[in-house]
């Protein structure tokens, strides 16, 4: 193999598996270590550069960063990512004066972004501070988005949105509230710079089966259900609720209902466990709630007697894969389960009646229009998508990962740059060596495991709907909990030239990751290591040849601890414990002379 | 202080035949200077009694002064061991020996615990052929008083301050051949695929078995000018007779071409295969290995490998006729049966 160029910032950014997986690249293990010394503010700011959320994100995530997590590769659970930033939104000061501001002298530009959800926000937090004049239309009385009309309150306090929000649009975003966009075309001729579409995936697919005519309004569509619930134009159910579908709206649903006067709640699967769309720890609280979720029933049928409705009809069915491998199903029965109300949680879509077809925003397949995925802009100049409306429904993390990235092009369109000069990462490495045996980063391997988020009890949570369910981790489980991480920014870099062959490195890695061998192709190699290195998502480390004897240092990045055991036991520090700390360039920030 | 080690394995680690992970025969972390050889050394011994799956509670390590008797501490944290006072290692391993032959011994050592204070007592284990595996970290200084010579170190070479050293060395490996010893080897602690299969085979010889280990001293003797660094081993390090060690239970497979390999059959049932670099070494000749390694050295060549071995010879518990059983086992009143008895005995010598 060729020897590994470690000076491209992708191959020490991919060793950090959690900032890798994060779509908005947090830098996750430093604001871990933030909240170990008890740097709230700094912890909170440093998420919020990223992913401008942090206490939303704290309880909502989709934690792409977790089954990334190293840890789950040398034990069965991650460190709990998620839970330690809310820990860090939770208990930070007033941090208003270390926010962006919008400066007095502004640029003369003008923004619109359609709805105020988190794809849209962003885009304002990213130029609001460079002097840009941002108009956000929001259809809704109150911002937020999905954030606040899809995220029940009992997840998600308004307190923690409002004032996140309020972050954003206080810098001076002028957010006209019930002012739905009804035409792309009038909206463009209102003499914008620039147009953001963050206006969400808004509706909610409809099962249309026999007996849904009838059943009328004893039906409701998940999203907008929520939304109604939200907004208290719903405030009860009946108690027999049957949610059909098993993504995490339903997870939402079903403990919405939990709330509101549903007694028997029951989640309709399709298929088996492993093949749910929500999220694994969002099923256990449902079921914590006491909601029954059902395996291998497929719905058939509303079943309405005298205009009311009565039940369900579901097939139950049993999956298996046919010759070519594909899930096929075979009915074994029909079952009538009654229910008073069905929610239908099967999914959203964009829709887009709004825009006309003759702007030059061309659509493509399912009706989406055609976007770049790097500069999110339009097949129109001028015209960006983020959020849900960009691709179809995701999470709140990609949505603020599209906002920065629509905001870059936003500020190079207004400038007359091409919308693909985008601003490389900016990188440092430093060396955390502080004596003989002395690291500057917390070396030694926890071997605690994952600390369980505690909940209000059942009875106390079902009085108000508005009853946060997660407590937060206290102080204990905090300090137990950050020092599971292994650090994994704190790379291990190695100088061949420096290599004396001595084996020191070798002998003493806890995990066998280091092997000083001939060198060969990468399949052949890595069935040669210490420990034959198996998961190839991880790439190997080859260093140039070592001066003695010309063979290569191999490293498998797989599950290396990162307890800087063979920087301390190197003789001639050819092996060193430095800190990698990436940064994504964000609009209007430009490398070594960035404003941050 | 060192970091300590962090506790955690490879998922992939397997465990050996008795259920044990490598890690398992690990001792302390080692305070030695970084990048010391001998911790490489205890890396090979690490490997080597996990690979043969050894009980950790039937290994005996034993050892005398300095930074090689030291190294005990750091593998196989389960096992007994005794740190006796310099040079007298040999001594104790010999004592333990004849109480309880159940143990497997392994006895650490160096260039000046073995060639210099402790050379009296080195030779009569040697003589004894007393059943054990003994160490020679070699490394030509004195590491812990701040890298004097000792008796290893070759004439003509440098101390780190540039001084040159005016005396002739003595050659553990030669001295063991002219002693008699059964099975003597020798190797570098850079070259682990040579070193373990070599203290494996060691470790399986019924009698005394040497191994001589280069180990670079990292602090003192790595220098220009060194005959004993990491570099200078490399370059002059000749492999005369490569080792492959093959357990009891396995069924040798690999065909070598006639002439070439010699298979050795230990008492416990295992092989070992000895691949002959230059045709006409023959390393059961005691006197034809001996004019090899004559030859080598003066070629300025370190010649490597299991130079010699000799399975015929009877070990010091054939000699002494000693009890199989452990004395520690044996019922007191028949171990010690008594002044009557002694008197009865001493009759018999009037």
């Amino acid at each position: 193999m060729n020897p590994t160029d470690v000076r491209n910032p992708d191959y020490f950014h991919k060793v950090v598996d959690c900032q890798w997986a994060c779509p908005a690249h947090t830098n996750v293990p430093e604001y871990i270590r933030m909240v170990a010394q008890g740097r709230f503010d700094d912890a909170y700011l440093l998420n919020r550069d990223s992913n401008v959320f942090p206490g939303i994100l704290g309880r909502t995530c989709d934690r792409p960063c977790e089954p990334a997590c190293r840890r789950t590769r040398i034990e069965e659970k991650p460190v709990a990512i998620c839970r330690i930033k809310r820990v860090a939104a939770d208990n930070r000061g007033d941090i208003s004066a270390r926010l962006p501001k919008a400066p007095a002298k502004k640029l003369g530009k003008r923004v619109a972004c359609i709805g105020a959800g988190p794809a849209s926000l962003t885009v304002a937090n990213d130029l609001v501070p460079l002097g840009y004049e941002v108009v956000i239309f929001e259809k809704n009385a109150l911002p937020g988005g999905l954030m606040r009309t899809n995220v029940p309150s009992f997840r998600l306090p308004a307190k923690v949105l409002d004032e996140e929000i309020a972050m954003i649009v206080d810098m001076g975003v002028e957010v006209r509230y019930g002012q739905p966009v009804a035409s792309m075309k009038a909206l463009l001729g209102q003499g914008f710079d620039a147009v953001f579409v963050g206006s969400g995936a808004p509706r909610g697919k409809d099962l249309d089966l026999p007996g849904r005519k009838e059943a009328g309004d004893r039906i409701h569509i998940g999203i907008d259900w929520l939304e109604s619930v939200a907004f208290e134009h719903i405030h009860q159910i009946g108690e027999r609720v049957l949610i059909i579908g098993v993504g995490n709206t339903a997870m939402d649903c079903c403990r919405t209902a939990r709330r509101i006067g549903g007694k028997d709640v029951k989640v309709m699967a399709r298929r088996p466990r492993p093949y749910f769309k929500a999220s694994p720890w969002e099923l256990d609280d449902a079921e914590e709630e006491q909601v029954a979720i059902l395996v291998n029933h497929v719905p058939t049928k509303f079943v309405v007697e005298g205009g009311k409705l009565k039940g369900m009809e579901f097939e139950r069915v049993d999956w298996r894969k046919d010759a070519a491998g594909k899930q096929i199903s075979k009915t074994i029965d029909t079952v009538f389960i009654p229910a008073d109300d069905v929610i239908v949680a099967i999914g959203q879509e964009n829709a887009f009646p709004w825009i006309e077809r003759d702007v030059g925003i061309e659509f493509g397949k399912y009706d989406l229009p055609k976007v770049d995925e790097k500069t999110m802009q339009s097949t129109r100049p001028g015209v960006f998508f983020g959020g849900d409306s960009a691709w179809g429904p995701k999470n709140i993390i990609w949505a603020v990962a599209h906002g920065h990235d629509a905001a870059i092009s936003i500020h190079n369109h207004c400038r007359g740059l091409p919308v693909q000069d985008r601003p490389g990462p900016e990188v440092t490495l430093v060396s955390q060596k502080m004596g003989l045996a002395e690291w500057s980063y917390s070396n030694d391997y926890s071997t605690a495991k994952r600390a369980k988020m505690k909940h209000v009890d059942l009875q106390e949570r079902f009085k108000r709907i508005s009853t946060e369910v997660e407590v937060g981790f206290d102080a204990e489980q905090t300090k137990r909990e950050v020092e599971r991480c292994l650090n994994c920014d704190v790379q291990t870099v190695f100088t061949d030239k420096r290599c004396i062959e001595c084996d020191a490195c070798v002998d003493v890695c806890p995990t066998g990751c280091l092997t000083i061998t001939p060198n060969g192709e990468e399949g052949e190699l890595r069935t040669r290591l210490t420990v034959p290195a198996a998961n190839t998502a991880q790439e190997l480390f080859v260093s140039g040849g070592l001066p003695q004897t010309g063979r290569v240092m191999v490293k498998d990045e797989d599950v290396c601890v990162h307890c800087g055991l063979c920087a301390e036991r190197c003789p001639t520090a050819a092996w060193d414990m430095a800190r990698f700390d990436l940064t994504i360039l964000q609009a209007g920030q430009t490398g070594c002379t960035s404003n941050k | 202080m060192p970091s300590p080690k962090p506790n955690v394995v490879h998922p992939h680690l397997r465990p050996n035949q008795i259920g044990l992970t490598i890690r398992d025969y690990e001792g302390s972390m080692s305070t030695l200077c970084a990048g010391c050889g001998h911790d490489s050394v205890t890396a090979a011994i690490v490997r080597s009694f996990y690979e043969l799956s050894t009980p950790p509670h039937l290994i005996a390590k034993l050892s005398g002064i300095g930074c090689s008797s030291k190294t005990p501490t750091y593998f196989v944290g389960g096992a007994h061991g005794f740190n006796s006072a310099h040079g007298r290692m040999p001594s104790i391993a010999t004592g333990a020996n004849a109480a309880n032959r159940a143990l497997t011994y392994i006895g650490i050592s160096g260039d000046g615990d073995s060639l210099s204070i402790g050379i009296g007592q080195l030779v009569h284990a040697i003589r004894r052929n007393v059943d054990m595996l003994y160490i020679i970290e070699n490394n030509g200084v004195y590491g812990l008083t701040k890298g004097q010579f000792s008796a290893s170190a070759d004439i003509g070479s440098k101390s780190k301050r540039g001084e040159v050293n005016r005396f002739g060395p003595i050659d553990p490996v030669s001295l063991a051949l002219d002693l008699g010893a059964t099975f003597v080897a020798r190797s570098f602690s850079g070259d682990k695929e040579q070193l373990v299969p070599i203290l494996k085979a060691a470790l399986s010889h019924k009698g005394f078995a040497l191994v001589d280990v280069i180990s670079p001293c990292v602090t003192f003797n790595d220098h220009e000018g060194s005959t004993k660094s990491y570099l200078y081993t490399r370059k002059h390090l000749l492999q005369l007779i490569s080792a492959d060690f093959v357990p009891f239970a396995r069924e040798i497979t690999v065909d070598y071409a006639p002439g070439t390999a010699t298979s050795v059959r230990l008492h416990d049932g295992s092989v070992v295969r000895l691949r002959k670099v230059e045709a006409d070494y023959d390393p059961t000749d005691r006197q034809r290995v001996a004019s090899h390694l004559e030859l080598h050295r003066n070629r300025g060549e370190i010649a490597t490998g299991l130079l010699f071995v000799d399975k015929q010879a009877s070990d010091m518990h054939d000699t002494s006729k000693t009890t199989e059983v452990p004395l520690a086992q044996i019922p007191y009143e028949k171990l010690c049966p008594g002044s009557a008895k002694l008197d009865e005995l001493q009759k018999t010598f009037r």
